[in-house]
């Protein structure tokens, strides 16, 4: 993992005086609520319908056991008890008062964690594959590029008042667990076919009202160039963005008006022009000196074995563990996602109980997934039974990973500003509806994400199945969309036709599900079935039933 | 009323601002964009300092090979929320090679300035009300910085690489 030298030290410690600073002039009513709001944004701060809400950036969503146990402590002390784990692999607080954060943030440092850049119109908290270093077929770790970029977006005083906020994601693997094609911009790790390992960047992705998939900026940079080609695209869509219109002010609405490859020749231009100048080429040493920091654990020699076990583990291992790259070892996802439970919250105890597991078992490592689910990268497939025992006494053991209940929800109207629609209950109600774990093995992958509003936050448009709450009048309505995906295979769900009312649509879900698993065939997933047959029979069969909630009068 | 900081200090401000169709004030003026354009040969042959007020939306690339004529570039903010001048200021510095006085105007907040300064601004027009001393206090907030920028700083990874050596 990562660890902060003196200057990263340092840079993370003076930042939280200047918030100390920001919030004592706020508190005193020498900046207004409007000139404060900015500010505390930078630093991850929220005020939400009921209180501050803080978001903690877990870089590329990886945490250490001394990380996670603050995480705990920071719940108990400062939260009511919990935290939740969101789809840009954070962690909020929904409860902090405004005079803690200075000293919460402080807690945070001293583990060497921070909310710097986790809202406001910046760029966003680095993202990547939760399984990097891990995964069996990866072309190479995409953190420490991740780092890197963190470290260069930090603070970067070109970019901290863009037009509306950045999200960037890396991954290393033909296989996008990282929705990279969904994000303002992305880096995919990729050979070449001499053989050398280079950058593909690919920008103007994005959800919110108007969702794109995004389009490659270039399909292959070298690495010493990747900075300057990253701020070549930033600059651009600093310079060029329209702010008039804050519903037209992501860069993938500048991307698709003045078209791809108007916006590549651009990027062309500002990027020959800092390559020139040499200033942000990264050297091959400075590359070598992080990714050190991320060498891959000294893994025991062990034979490929996976014990036997209980249906309940038998079950767990199906779902839940992945393939490893070492001989012995497996990954296990730890689902947050217990049925009737809140899609991403995790509890203090948890918290505590897992870093002690991850001590145990796993090298003292965690992820944090952006499907709001825990992984233990690298474990010993030998110790499996043990950590399944131990998760199932935390009722973190559900087997459900990648499976229907297995939701991403928002927040949604119980807890966020801008929603329309309460996400949550939804979540819970499907949830309920299909916790028959035989039907949910008989239905396979199926990824439903859901939206308490159009900024998407739930990624309702990259679901198999997208839920999208709406207000009509005081009353929250669901729309369904289908046929979306986050995956290499991304696409933009469709929407089916007229809302459903809150205790319809699970039943319309249900509905929709039944034409899958009558239609598909031999190994399809639910989204394969969708697009081979289209949309009309599924339409057909979601409006069997009118709809009978209405809007009052 | 609002004052000049230039040089880390307040200094009176040698540019009349002119507006679009006034008539000309002796000495050094400011003027926008548009008024430069339409009289640039009349202004440019007065043989004292012209300056330009450039909008957010008014990239410096409009004015051309006469940036190096001109002595001031002023940067609106029309909001803080605005970032564009950002990027305009280092294209001046980088690109356009431009070495007189970038001023920054309009909506910009203290906490702003130590970016501003990053980028190229070496003037601001602050409220009367400001302090010089939160002037310094804004620069040196954060010792370090990760990225290079029209400042010439040493960046964070230069100054690992000099620890090496």
């Amino acid at each position: 993992m990562y660890r902060y030298d003196e200057f990263d030290a340092q840079f993370v410690a003076e930042r939280v005086a200047q918030f100390r600073g920001q919030v004592a002039r706020r508190l005193s009513g020498e900046l207004t609520e409007d000139q404060f709001k900015p500010l505390r944004l930078m630093n991850g701060l929220y005020l939400q319908l009921h209180a501050y809400m803080l978001r903690v950036a877990v870089p590329y969503g990886t945490l250490s056991s001394k990380q996670m146990r603050m995480l705990a402590h920071i719940a108990r002390k400062y939260d009511k008890g919990y935290g939740h784990f969101t789809t840009r692999q954070n962690i909020q607080y929904n409860w902090p008062k405004l005079v803690d954060v200075p000293d919460l943030l402080d807690d945070l440092a001293s583990v060497e964690m921070h909310a710097i850049q986790t809202s406001g119109n910046c760029v966003r908290n680095v993202t990547a594959d939760h399984f990097a270093g891990a995964a069996k077929d990866e072309i190479e770790d995409p953190r420490p590029l991740a780092e890197i970029i963190r470290q260069w977006s930090s603070l970067h005083p070109e970019f901290v008042f863009l037009a509306r906020k950045f999200k960037i994601a890396v991954g290393g693997d033909k296989t996008d667990r990282a929705a990279l094609q969904w994000h303002d911009m992305a880096v995919e790790i990729v050979r070449n076919a001499q053989g050398s390992i280079g950058y593909k960047v690919i920008a103007g992705g994005g959800m919110g009202r108007i969702p794109y998939i995004a389009h490659v900026m270039k399909e292959f940079v070298e690495r010493e160039d990747i900075l300057a080609y990253l701020e070549a695209v930033l600059r651009v869509y600093n310079q060029d963005s329209r702010r008039d219109n804050i519903h037209k002010q992501r860069i993938k609405i500048l991307i698709n008006t003045i078209g791809p490859e108007e916006f590549r020749r651009r990027a062309q231009r500002e990027f020959d022009e800092i390559k020139e100048n040499g200033s942000l080429q990264l050297p091959p040493e400075e590359l070598a000196r992080i990714t050190a920091y991320f060498a891959p654990p000294e893994f025991e020699k062990l034979p490929d074995e996976m014990p036997k076990g209980d249906e309940a583990f038998a079950n767990w291992v199906k779902t839940n563990v992945h393939a490893h790259r070492a001989p012995g070892y497996a990954i296990a996802t730890i689902t947050l996602k217990s049925i009737g439970a809140v899609p991403g919250d995790a509890s203090a105890d948890q918290m505590d109980a897992l870093a002690d597991l991850m001590d145990r078992y796993g090298l003292g490592e965690i992820r944090v997934s952006h499907e709001q689910n825990l992984v233990l990268p690298h474990v010993r497939q030998k110790d499996l039974p043990a950590i399944h025992a131990r998760l199932g006494a935390l009722d973190l053991a559900t087997p459900n990973a990648g499976l229907i209940t297995d939701i991403i929800a928002c927040p949604g109207l119980d807890y966020c500003d801008l929603a329309n629609a309460r996400s949550i209950p939804i979540a819970q109600d499907i949830a309920r509806k299909f916790a028959d774990l035989d039907r949910q093995h008989e239905i396979g992958e199926l990824k439903i994400k859901i939206s308490g509003c159009i900024n998407a936050c739930g990624h309702h448009h990259a679901g198999h199945i997208g839920i999208l709450g709406v207000d009509k009048k005081g009353v929250e309505f669901y729309q369904l969309q289908l046929g979306g995906s986050g995956a290499e295979d991304a696409s933009i769900g469709d929407i089916l036709g007229p809302a459903f009312g809150e205790h319809e649509i699970a039943d319309a879900v249900e509905r929709v599900v039944d034409v899958y698993l009558q239609e598909r065939a031999p190994g399809e997933r639910f989204l394969d079935t969708y697009r081979r047959v289209g949309l009309a029979m599924f339409k057909t069969a979601a409006y069997e039933k009118p709809i009978f909630e209405k809007t009052v009068a | 009323m609002s004052k000049l900081i230039k040089g880390g200090v307040f200094a009176a401000d040698a540019y009349a601002q002119s507006g679009d169709d006034a008539a000309l004030p002796d000495g050094p003026v400011l003027v926008s964009l548009a008024r430069f354009e339409k009289e640039r040969d009349a202004l440019l042959a007065r043989n004292t300092p012209v300056g330009v007020l450039l909008q957010s939306d008014q990239s410096p690339e409009k004015l051309g090979e006469d940036v190096t004529r001109l002595s001031l570039i002023a940067l609106d903010f029309p909001k803080f929320r605005d970032g564009r001048a950002f990027s305009w200021a280092r294209m001046l510095r980088t690109r356009l090679g431009f070495k007189g006085e970038i001023r920054a105007v309009g909506d910009f907040l203290y906490d702003q300035i130590n970016y501003q300064h990053r980028v190229g601004f070496d003037a601001w027009v602050v409220p009367d009300s400001f302090r010089l001393e939160d002037f310094s206090r804004a620069l040196g907030e954060m010792t370090n910085v990760y990225q290079p920028s029209a400042d010439g700083k040493k960046t964070i990874r230069e100054l690992r690489a000099g620890l090496k050596h």
